[in-house]
């Protein structure tokens, strides 16, 4: 039976890149994805290419291409990535840039627009947002972002078109890893028992080392070995669409049901009801089975037809958010910092600084103890660590509610030391429908000479 | 005891809505856990922190059950100004209830 071998290159924007190029180079792998586009994310690099056309990619795009482009030539294992962000035209460009610099002759990258919407957004202002129901317009004035989250279909085509490198703005993150299965073995975009199949293979790898003992440690009761050098994963799916998951010999982490069982619940809601633009899929009834030490098989998904609609993620400006942090240490310190947290709130208050959500909160273990012991619990209450954020709808609010934290140094209680403080604008997310017959996609291939 | 001692847990998050899976260790433990961790249960747990509804699904097989809590995140991970804006600890103290 024919068996594909899929590894996870990497888990979100900024994740390692080392253990991403060890599968390239002994994971005998024919595709590797790389899933590095969050929530909010392609907000904050639409504002990159606003300020510059030819930006609006993953920052990390061009320091990863130059490791990954060469491997991916070398042994021929086809990428697929959301890297191009709000900007994967940009993207292609600088790939194709580093493919030629690189002399990979012959190597097709290719690009997937038509997630991006911004253009237009203007048409659905009536539309209910799916948070609160507050109907789209009552952003519009902020709005900076407009993205759907398309399928595997696009990234399909460019396969299709015999694509080395695919790179895509907004696509549901399994769509990174069910579009090569779906080439591969042929499966109709009818067939949503094969789709949920494939869309849980995608989200076992989306979020690369969670599936492998990463995010799943707790010293003295679930143990991983050696996660600083933690294996991420690859999956070898055959035709029925179900599918081994291991890693490395010789990395760190650990495959077992429990890390597979964690992952696969990760950010779902109703298991037997995971909506993605290819399928509902249904992982209700999976199962994994430990076949030897680091290597679990799974089967059991299914799927069943796919909504009409795309989800359309909106970014829009929503304020800024302050914070202001100030250490208090020794005996009585958690008084002190009681003392200042209520100083902040008092002169807050008399300045009439307009601020919603406002919290000051305590931290702190063994930050600033000048004496050489490790934490033990009786360390606890020996420092603490004041922390007060705020949400303003204007910067200079903002100012205000930070510098009220620095000036603890020289009007508060005793003793405060480190503060620190920080502003930023709070780029936020609402989400509406659109009908997927709105929303046209394309790709552009170009192959280096 | 803990529920720690017999379950482990990871928290996931869309918007403003966590998610928190409660895996059993040992199969012979789920009942347990199914029956003291209902639904209602998690939602007074958490107490003023979800202003939404809990919902709990049931993965028999796996050992599994997942919560998922509406308003729980004020606001979500782009807009909260809570340090953990993902609740992502929120698993952690889920485990922190006594069965």
């Amino acid at each position: 039976m024919k068996t594909i071998r899929i590894g996870s290159g990497a888990g979100y924007g900024g994740d390692r890149l080392d253990p991403a190029l060890a599968l390239m180079k002994h994971g005998e792998l024919d595709y590797i994805g790389f899933e590095c586009l969050a929530e909010r994310t392609i907000a904050l690099a639409q504002k990159r290419k606003l300020a510059d056309p030819q930006k609006g990619y993953n920052n990390l795009l061009e320091s990863r291409m130059e490791k990954v482009l060469p491997l991916a030539y070398k042994k021929d294992i086809k990428v697929i990535t959301n890297m191009g962000a709000a900007n994967s035209e940009a993207a292609l460009k600088l790939v194709e840039r580093i493919a030629i610099q690189n002399g990979l002759k012959g190597m097709k990258i290719a690009s997937v627009v038509g997630d991006d919407i911004s253009d237009r957004v203007n048409n659905y202002y009536d539309l209910p947002t799916i948070e609160t129901k507050a109907l789209l317009r009552s952003f519009s004035d902020q709005i900076i972002s407009a993205n759907a989250y398309l399928g595997y279909q696009p990234i399909l085509e460019a396969l299709e078109a015999d694509a080395d490198i695919v790179i895509t703005g907004r696509v549901v993150d399994p769509a990174l890893y069910l579009a090569p299965l779906v080439y591969e073995f042929g499966w109709s975009s009818k067939n949503y028992g094969k789709l949920g199949k494939g869309t849980l293979v995608g989200h076992l790898l989306e979020c690369a080392g969670q599936l492998t003992g990463g995010y799943f440690a707790d010293p003295g009761k679930k143990e991983v070995p050696e996660l600083w050098n933690l294996g991420f994963p690859y999956i070898d799916v055959d035709e029925t669409g179900d599918g081994i998951i291991s890693k490395l010999e010789g990395t760190g982490g650990e495959i077992n049901p429990a890390t597979c069982t964690e992952q696969m619940l990760y950010e779902i809601h109703n298991p037997a009801g995971y909506i993605t633009p290819d399928c509902v899929a249904n992982f209700s009834d999976v199962i994994f089975d430990q076949i030897e030490k680091d290597r679990v098989a799974f089967k059991g998904a299914t799927g069943s037809q796919a909504t009409d609609s795309y989800k359309v993620s909106v970014g829009y400006r929503n304020g800024f958010i302050a914070v202001g942090e100030i250490s208090y240490g020794g005996p009585n310190c958690v008084a002190r910092a009681r003392l200042a947290s209520q100083i902040v709130k008092k002169r807050i208050e008399y300045l009439g600084i307009d601020v919603d959500d406002l919290r000051c909160t305590l931290i702190g273990i063994n930050s600033i103890s000048p004496f050489e012991k490790e934490y033990s619990e009786n360390a606890l209450n020996k420092e603490v660590r004041l922390h007060v954020a705020g949400r303003t709808r204007r910067k200079q609010e903002a100012q205000k509610i930070v510098n009220e934290v620095q000036s603890l140094y020289t009007n508060g209680p005793a003793g405060g030391g480190g503060a620190t403080k920080s502003i930023d604008e709070m780029i936020s997310v609402v989400s509406f429908l659109v009908p997927k017959t709105d929303i046209q996609t394309k790709f552009t291939i170009t192959e280096v000479n | 005891m803990k529920l720690w001692e017999i379950a482990h847990s990871r928290t996931g998050d869309k918007g403003n809505i966590a998610n928190i899976s409660l895996i059993v260790y040992e199969a012979s433990d789920f009942d347990l856990v199914k029956e003291k961790v209902t639904a209602q249960v998690v939602k007074k747990w958490f107490g003023n922190r979800i202003k939404g509804k809990v919902e709990r699904y049931e993965l028999e097989q796996l050992g599994a059950l997942n919560f998922v809590l509406h308003q729980a995140l004020d606001g979500g991970v782009t807009c909260s100004t809570n340090i953990d804006k993902h609740g992502k600890t929120l698993g952690s103290y889920l485990l922190e209830m006594e069965i």
